[in-house]
C-alpha cells in the first residue's frame, strides 16, 4: 500500500474512518424519529457556510459548522411547532442554503467549479492537516455525546411526549441533536461531500437493523458497518481514482443489499426447518354462532 | 392529602375550547376514572394535568405544588395510549421500559444495577419478562400496552396516569394489568385513568369523573352503562374503530375533528 506513503491519504482515510463511526452513531436518532432526510437539508444549509467562509479568507469547515448549526437549530424551532407550514420552512430554508451556497462560493477568490465539486462530494487531496485536527476533535464530541446520552435521546426519539412527561429537559437533548447533526455534515464535507453525508449518516443504520433486535445492537452494528464502509471506500478510490463520498456510499448500499438479501434467505430456511405454531390471543371476542 | 387537584380548568386549541369548568381531585391512594364518551376531551384533561396541553383558564395542582413550579415528575408515571411514532429503529422490550428509569436517574448518570432490577421487577409484574429481549414491535396491542405499564412502574411512581389503557387490547392483557395495577394500588399507588369502558378494571375504580361536552356530568361511583354497553354479554375488548350509538353518558356521538 504505497498511498499510505502520502501524509494527504493518511488524512484523508483518519477523516474518513472518524466519520465512519461518528455518523451512524448519530443517524440512528434521525432514523428512530423518522427524519432520515434531515442530513441532506442541513447539507445544503452547510454549502453557505462554506461560501461565507471562502469570501472571508477563513476556514470553511468552522464558518460551516457555525452556519448548519443556526440552520439545525432553526430547522429544530420549526419541527418542535409542529406546524404544517413547518415542511415548506425547511423546503425554503434548504434551498436557500444551497442557492446562497453556490453564489457565494462563486463571488469569493476561491471561484472555479472544480472547488464547489470538492465540497458537495468530497475529495482526498483537499483535508488539510488544520481540518483534520478540527474534524478530530468535532468527531469526538459527536461520538461522546451521542453514546453518553443514549438512554435520554433514545427515549426523546421513541416517545418525545412520555420524555417530556419524565421531566427530561427534552428541547436541550434536541438542540444537542440538531447542532451534533450540523457539526457531523460539516465535518463529513472534506471526505464524502456535503450531498451524500446523509447517506452515511442513515444506510449503516438500515443494514444494521434488517438483522439486529434492539436499538443499542443496532448502534453497535451500524457503527462497525459505517467505520468499514469508510475506510474501505477511500481505498478504493485512492485506487482505481473515484471521488471517495461516493465509493463509500456505493460500498455501504453494496453491505445494505447483502445483509438484506442474507438476512431475508436465513430467515425463509429457518421457516422452513422450524415453521412457526405461536399463535397471537385474538384482539376480539370469538363468539359462538 | 390530594395527589391531583384540578380547579375550573378551561382548555382549549386555536381558539376552541374542549373543556370549559373542570373541577376534580385525586387524593392519595384512590383510583379515580375519567369516562366520556368519545370527543368528550377526557384525553385532554389528562394531557394538560401532565403538562402536555396548557391551561386557558384555572388551576391544577400535582402532590400539592402548583404545576408550574413541579419538579417531581419522577412522581408520576405515565401510560400513553400507544407506543411512540418513534419506532424506525428495532427496540426491546427491555430497551423501552429502561426509559422509565430515566425521571429518576436523570440523563448524567449511566444505567446501574438498581435500574435494571427496577426494569426486570416492572416487567415482571406485568408478565412480560420472557420478552425482555423481544423487539416490541413483534408483540400483540395488548402486550405492547403492557410494556408501556412496565415501563411507568420502572420509575416506582406514586401516581399512574393511564390513557385508554383498554382501548384495542385482547383479554388476557386486560386481566394481566388489571392485576398489576391492582397491586400497584395495594402498595399505596394513586391511579388516574381515562376510558371508554372500564372492563376488568371496574372492581377497581373509586370514584369516577364523567366528563360530558367540556364538563364534569357526574362525580361518585361508576354509573352504569347505558344503552349498548349494557348488554350483559357486552364484553368491550373490541377497537374503538366504529363510533358507539351511545356511551357511558348520552353524549353527541359525531366525532369532534382531530384538531
Amino acid at each position: 500500500m504505497d498511498l499510505f506513503q502520502y501524509d494527504f491519504m493518511m488524512r484523508a482515510l483518519t477523516g474518513a474512518l472518524i466519520i465512519g463511526l461518528a455518523a451512524p452513531a448519530l443517524g440512528i436518532y434521525l432514523v428512530q424519529r423518522r427524519l432520515s432526510l434531515i442530513g441532506d437539508g442541513i447539507g445544503h444549509v452547510a454549502l453557505t457556510g462554506v461560501g461565507v467562509g471562502l469570501l472571508l479568507n477563513q476556514s470553511p469547515v468552522i464558518s460551516a459548522v457555525i452556519v448548519a448549526a443556526v440552520g439545525a437549530v432553526g430547522v429544530e424551532l420549526i419541527r418542535e411547532r409542529g406546524r404544517t407550514s413547518g415542511d415548506l420552512a425547511l423546503a425554503l430554508l434548504f434551498y436557500g442554503g444551497i442557492a446562497g451556497g453556490v453564489v457565494l462560493v462563486a463571488l469569493s477568490d476561491d471561484a472555479n467549479s472544480n472547488s464547489l465539486v470538492q465540497y458537495l462530494f468530497g475529495s482526498l487531496i483537499t483535508t488539510s492537516p488544520e481540518d483534520i485536527a478540527v474534524i478530530a476533535v468535532l468527531g469526538a464530541a459527536v461520538l461522546v455525546a451521542m453514546l453518553a446520552f443514549r438512554p435520554a435521546l433514545f427515549a426523546v426519539c421513541n416517545d418525545e411526549e412520555y420524555a417530556r412527561v419524565s421531566g427530561l429537559p427534552v428541547r436541550a437533548l434536541n438542540i444537542l441533536m440538531a447542532v451534533t447533526t450540523a457539526v457531523t455534515v460539516t465535518i463529513a464535507m472534506r471526505t464524502v461531500g456535503l450531498l451524500l453525508v446523509s447517506a452515511l449518516m442513515v444506510i449503516p443504520v438500515a443494514a444494521a437493523q434488517q438483522v439486529t433486535r434492539g436499538f443499542r445492537s443496532t448502534m453497535a452494528a451500524a457503527m462497525v458497518i459505517g467505520l468499514v464502509a469508510a475506510g474501505i471506500g477511500v481505498v478504493v478510490s485512492a485506487e482505481a481514482d473515484t471521488p471517495p463520498g461516493a465509493t463509500t456510499v456505493i460500498l455501504a448500499l453494496a453491505v445494505f443489499v447483502a445483509i438484506t438479501i442474507g438476512a431475508a434467505g436465513w430467515r425463509l430456511a429457518r421457516r422452513r426447518a422450524h415453521p412457526p405454531h405461536e399463535v397471537e390471543p385474538p384482539d376480539v371476542v370469538l363468539q359462538k354462532v | 392529602m390530594s395527589v391531583v387537584t384540578v380547579r375550573h380548568a378551561a382548555v382549549g386549541y386555536d381558539g376552541r375550547e374542549i373543556l370549559h369548568d373542570v373541577s376534580f381531585e385525586v387524593d392519595a391512594g384512590e383510583v379515580v376514572a375519567i369516562l366520556g364518551a368519545n370527543g368528550s376531551g377526557k384525553s385532554t384533561l389528562i394531557r394538560t394535568i401532565l403538562g402536555l396541553a396548557s391551561l386557558t383558564r384555572g388551576e391544577i395542582d400535582l402532590f400539592g405544588t402548583p404545576q408550574r413550579k413541579f419538579r417531581e415528575w419522577a412522581r408520576i408515571g405515565y401510560v400513553p395510549q400507544r407506543l411512540g411514532a418513534g419506532s424506525g429503529v428495532p427496540a426491546t422490550v427491555g430497551e423501552v421500559v429502561a426509559s422509565g428509569r430515566l425521571a429518576r436517574r436523570g440523563i448524567f448518570r449511566p444505567s446501574g444495577s438498581v435500574d435494571k432490577a427496577a426494569v426486570r421487577d416492572a416487567l415482571t409484574d406485568v408478565g412480560l419478562l420472557s420478552r425482555i429481549d423481544d423487539p416490541v414491535t413483534t408483540l400483540s396491542g395488548g402486550q405492547q400496552q403492557r410494556t408501556l405499564i412496565a415501563r411507568a412502574l420502572a420509575g416506582k411512581p406514586d401516581l399512574l396516569v393511564l390513557d385508554e389503557p383498554t382501548a384495542g387490547v385482547d383479554a388476557a392483557s386486560q386481566e394481566a394489568f388489571a392485576a398489576a395495577l391492582g397491586r400497584f394500588e395495594e402498595s399505596g399507588g394513586s391511579i388516574l385513568l381515562v376510558a371508554h369502558e372500564l372492563g376488568p378494571l371496574r372492581p377497581l375504580i373509586d370514584r369516577a369523573v364523567v366528563v360530558h361536552e367540556g364538563r364534569v356530568a357526574h362525580v361518585g361511583p361508576p354509573p352504569e352503562p347505558a344503552g349498548h354497553h349494557a348488554e350483559p354479554d357486552h364484553d368491550h375488548v373490541h377497537p374503538h374503530a366504529v363510533t358507539q350509538p351511545t356511551g357511558i353518558c348520552v353524549a353527541p356521538t359525531d366525532r369532534i375533528a382531530a384538531n
